[in-house]
C-alpha cells in the first residue's frame, strides 16, 4: 500500500502530459474535468498511502521509495525517492484535497475563457509539483518541486497578461522569490559541504545527523533555508509580491497564494527542525520575523478596498503566526494552523471568486453590500470563514491560532501580545469585509463610488475591464447581482464544512494531529507545559479579543458611529508605503548604481577587452610586410638565424 | 695512407657553403632545390667523419635518417616544382609569391 505514493506526483504529471497534448482537443469543459480527476485521484493514492502509515508502529511511520537514481557526482548522492512521514501525508492530503476542490471550482469559474486548457495545464503543473516539494526525500528534490510552484505561480498569476497588471504581477512574484531562492541554493550547498549529502531520511540523513552540526553552520543553513522561506511564504521583507499576486485568477489566489505554494515555507522549516534546534538564534529569528509579519499584515488588510486584496494580507499576516509557532518550537501547532487556514482560506477566497463573479468583475468592496439576499449560499459560506479565521469557536481557526498562541506565552509573553493584538485585528478587518460585503445597503447601481482622482490614485483597484472576454459575462454585465453555478458552489459548502469541523483535527486533550506527528519529531517534540488553567484563560482571551474585533468593525461599518476613512488611513491601505518606498528606491539610488555600472561596463571592461584586440589587430598590419612571400628572404632570414646562432655558442665558448 | 679527419671537415663546410649561398643567389627553383640538396649532404659527410673519428655509430644512424627525409623531401618537393613549371614555363622562384601578407 505504501508504493501507491509514488503515483502522488505521478497522477498529476500524467495530467500535465495529457493536456499539453491533448488539451485543445478536449477544450471546455473536459479538460477541467480531467484536471479534477487527476488530484482527486492523486488525493486517493494519498489515502492509500496514509493507510498504509496507519498500519504500521507508531515508530516505523517513515517510508522511502526510491524511484531511480538521478545524480551521482563526487560524493554528491541524489536518488529520486519519495519520503512518506506523518509530516509529508497531512501535506499530501490537505495539498491534494483542498486542490481538487478548487479543481472543480474552477470548472465553473473559468469557463468560457478562451484560454481554458491551458489553465488546468498549468493547475496539474503546479499540483505535480507541490507534491514533489512535499514528497521529496532530499533538499534536492525539494527545491525542484519549490521552483516548479514558483513558475507556476508565474505563469499563473499573469495568465491573463493582456493586463499590463497582471504581467508585471507576475515578474514581481518570480523575481521576489528568487531573491529567497538564492538563500535556499546556499543553505543546500552549506548542508553539503557540511554533511555530505543531502537526503533528509535514514542514519546518514541530514535529519539524523543535525545533532553534530557545529553551532554556527547549523546557525547558518537554518538562517539561510529561512530566507528562502521568507520568500515563498511572504514573510517580511520579501512579502512584496503576495498581494499583487492577486492579479491571477481567483482560482489560482486560492489554490497558489492562499492554500498550497504559500505554506511550502512553513512546511520546509518543520521538515529540517533538527537543524533549526541546533540554533537557538535563528528560532528567535523566525519567531520575531513571523510575530512581525502577522501584526504588520494585519494593519494592512485594515485598510484595503479590494475584496481580494484584503485575503492576500490576512495570508500574509496568517503565514507569520505559522512562523511565529515554528520560532517558538511549537511545530505540530504550525502544520495544524497551516490545515485550518488552508480550509478557511480556500473558502474566503472562492467565496471572493463567486461574489466577483456575481457583481459581474467587480472587486471594490465600496461598490458591493447587501448581497447576502442575492447570493444566499455564498454568504453563508463566507460567513463560516469568516467566524473561522476571526478565531470564534468552535471554528477551525480558533483552535489552531489558541494553539500557537499559548505556545507563544510558553515562549515570551511579548510574542503573545503581538499574536494577541493580531488576532484582536484579524477579526476586526474580516468583519469590516463581511459588512461591507454581505450587510448594509446595496452600492453597486452607483455609477461609480469614487470621485475621479481617488480612481487615479489607485490604479490597482479599477474594475478588471480588459479581462479578456469572458463568453458568458458579456450578456449580463451591468444587470442583478446573481449567484453562481453550483459547480462554484459546492467546494465553498465543503469547504465550510472542513472550517467547521476542523478543529476537531486536533482538539486539546484529544490531541489526534499531534500523535499522529509525534514520530516525525521524536526528542525535540514541545509539549506545553503549562497549568490546565492558564490555558483556559489564554483561550478565553482569544476569544474575548476576536469577539472585540468584531464588536469594533460593528460599530464602524454597521452603525457608522465613526466615519470610516479615519480607520482607514492612507498609511495603512499604501501598506506603510512599502511599496512606495521600494519604488522609489529602485527609481532613484538604484538605478543610479546601474546607470554607473552599465557606463563602466561600457567603458572600462569593454573598453579594455577592445584594446587588446586593437593592439593584437596594429600589431599585426605592421608584421604582415615581413611575410613578403619571396623563398629568398625567407632562406637568408633562416641563414641569418643560423649564422647568429652559431655567433651565439661560439661566442659563449670562448668566453 | 689515411686523410686527415680535417680535410673530410673542411670539405663539408665548403660544399655546405657552395649550396647555402646557391639557395640564397639563385632564382630557378630546381637549382635551389639541388642546392638543398648539397647541403644535406654536406651535413651527412660531417656526420660520418664525427662518427668515424669519436668511434659512435649514432652519427652513421642520423645520416640514415637524413636519406630517409631527404628522400621524401624530394618526393614532395620535385612534384611540387614540377607542376608549377608546368602551368608557368620558365617561372622563377620569385614569381611564386602568393602566400605574402
Amino acid at each position: 500500500m505504501l508504493s501507491a505514493v509514488w503515483l502522488v506526483p505521478a497522477l498529476p504529471l500524467a495530467g500535465f502530459a495529457l493536456l499539453l497534448l491533448a488539451g485543445r482537443r478536449l477544450g471546455d469543459p473536459l479538460a477541467g474535468w480531467l484536471a479534477t480527476l487527476m488530484v482527486a485521484a492523486a488525493f486517493v493514492a494519498g489515502i492509500v498511502t496514509f493507510a498504509g502509515l496507519l498500519g504500521r508502529d507508531e515508530e516505523e511511520r517513515a517510508f522511502t521509495f526510491r524511484l531511480f537514481e538521478w545524480l551521482r557526482v563526487g560524493g554528491l548522492d541524489v536518488d529520486v525517492s519519495f519520503l512518506a512521514d506523518p509530516l509529508s501525508i497531512t501535506m499530501v492530503l490537505f495539498v491534494t484535497g483542498v486542490g481538487t476542490l478548487i479543481h472543480l471550482y474552477s470548472i465553473g469559474y473559468m469557463h468560457g475563457d478562451p484560454r481554458y486548457d491551458r489553465f488546468f495545464l498549468y493547475l496539474n503543473l503546479f499540483a505535480f509539483s507541490m507534491l514533489v516539494l512535499v514528497l521529496g526525500d532530499n533538499l534536492l528534490l525539494t527545491f525542484l518541486g519549490w521552483e516548479g510552484v514558483g513558475v507556476c505561480s508565474y505563469l499563473l498569476i499573469s495568465f491573463w497578461f493582456e493586463r499590463d497588471t497582471a504581467a508585471t504581477a507576475g515578474k514581481k512574484a518570480f523575481i521576489t522569490n528568487r531573491v529567497g531562492d538564492w538563500g535556499f541554493m546556499v543553505a543546500m550547498f552549506l548542508t553539503f559541504f557540511a554533511l555530505g549529502t543531502l537526503t533528509y531520511s535514514g542514519d546518514e540523513g541530514i535529519l539524523q545527523r543535525a545533532p553534530d552540526l557545529p553551532e554556527s553552520t547549523a546557525l547558518g543553513i537554518a538562517l539561510l533555508l529561512f530566507v528562502g522561506a521568507a520568500g515563498k511564504s511572504a514573510q517580511l521583507p520579501l512579502y512584496v509580491w503576495l498581494p499583487d499576486a492577486m492579479e491571477g485568477p481567483t482560482p489560482v489566489s486560492a489554490l497558489i497564494h492562499a492554500a498550497t505554494m504559500v505554506t511550502a515555507g512553513v512546511y520546509l522549516m518543520v521538515r529540517v527542525h533538527p537543524i533549526l534546534e541546533q540554533a537557538d538564534t535563528a528560532l528567535h529569528v523566525i519567531a520575531v520575523v513571523g510575530a512581525a509579519t502577522a501584526f504588520f499584515a494585519a494593519t494592512c488588510a485594515v485598510a484595503q478596498r479590494d475584496i481580494k486584496r484584503v485575503l492576500a494580507y490576512s495570508t500574509i499576516s496568517q503565514l507569520g503566526y505559522m512562523f511565529l509557532a515554528v520560532g517558538v518550537g511549537a511545530y505540530v501547532a504550525a502544520i495544524f494552523h497551516m490545515v485550518t487556514h488552508a480550509f478557511f482560506k480556500a473558502l474566503l477566497f472562492l467565496g471572493a471568486g463567486s461574489v466577483i463573479h456575481g457583481v459581474h468583475e467587480e472587486q471594490d468592496m465600496r461598490r458591493m453590500g447587501a448581497l447576502r439576499a442575492f447570493m444566499p449560499v455564498t454568504a453563508a459560506t463566507f460567513i463560516v470563514g469568516w467566524l473561522a479565521i476571526a478565531g470564534i469557536p468552535p471554528f477551525a481557526g480558533f483552535w489552531s491560532k489558541d494553539e500557537i498562541l499559548a505556545a507563544a506565552w510558553e515562549d515570551n509573553v511579548l510574542l503573545w501580545a503581538v499574536g494577541l493584538v493580531t488576532a484582536l485585528l484579524t477579526a476586526f478587518y474580516m468583519s469590516r469585509q463581511v459588512f461591507l460585503v454581505f450587510f448594509g445597503e446595496p452600492r453597486w447601481r452607483e455609477a461609480d463610488a469614487r470621485s475621479p482622482e481617488e480612481a487615479l490614485a489607485t490604479p490597482e483597484h479599477e474594475p478588471s475591464a480588459a479581462t479578456p472576454a469572458r463568453g458568458d459575462e458579456e450578456a449580463h454585465v451591468g444587470g442583478e447581482p446573481h449567484e453562481s453555478p453550483w459547480l462554484m458552489l459546492a467546494p465553498l459548502v465543503v469547504l465550510a464544512a472542513l472550517s467547521i469541523v476542523g478543529g476537531g483535527l486536533n482538539l486539546p486533550g484529544v490531541m489526534t494531529l499531534e500523535h499522529f506527528l509525534e514520530p516525525v519529531f521524536g526528542d525535540q517534540f514541545h509539549e506545553l507545559d503549562l497549568a490546565g488553567g492558564v490555558q483556559v484563560a489564554l483561550a478565553v482571551a482569544a476569544g474575548v479579543g476576536a469577539v472585540l474585533g468584531i464588536l469594533a468593525a460593528r460599530e464602524v461599518y454597521v452603525r457608522h458611529r465613526l466615519q470610516a476613512e479615519r480607520v482607514e488611513p492612507e498609511l495603512l491601505r499604501r501598506a506603510w508605503y512599502i511599496d512606495d518606498g521600494l519604488a522609489a528606491v529602485v527609481d532613484g539610488p538604484v538605478e543610479e548604481v546601474a546607470e554607473g555600472a552599465a557606463a563602466f561596463d561600457r567603458r572600462g571592461i569593454d573598453g579594455f577587452v577592445d584594446g587588446v584586440g586593437t593592439v593584437v589587430r596594429a600589431g599585426g598590419s605592421r608584421l604582415r610586410v615581413v611575410q613578403t612571400g619571396y623563398v629568398r628572404n625567407y632562406a637568408l632570414g633562416m641563414a641569418a638565424g643560423a649564422v647568429l646562432l652559431l655567433g651565439f655558442f661560439l661566442a659563449r665558448a670562448t668566453l | 695512407m689515411t686523410v686527415d679527419d680535417t680535410w673530410y671537415l673542411i670539405l663539408g663546410a665548403v660544399l655546405f657553403t657552395i649550396g647555402g649561398a646557391g639557395l640564397l643567389v639563385r632564382r630557378n627553383p630546381l637549382v635551389m632545390f639541388m642546392c638543398v640538396e648539397l647541403m644535406l649532404n654536406a651535413v651527412n659527410l660531417t656526420f660520418v667523419t664525427f662518427a668515424r673519428t669519436l668511434d659512435d655509430v649514432g652519427g652513421q644512424v642520423v645520416v640514415f635518417f637524413v636519406l630517409v627525409v631527404a628522400a621524401a623531401e624530394v618526393v614532395v618537393g620535385l612534384g611540387i616544382i614540377v607542376s608549377i613549371l608546368r602551368r608557368r614555363p620558365g617561372a622563377t622562384a620569385d614569381d611564386v609569391s602568393l602566400l605574402r601578407g
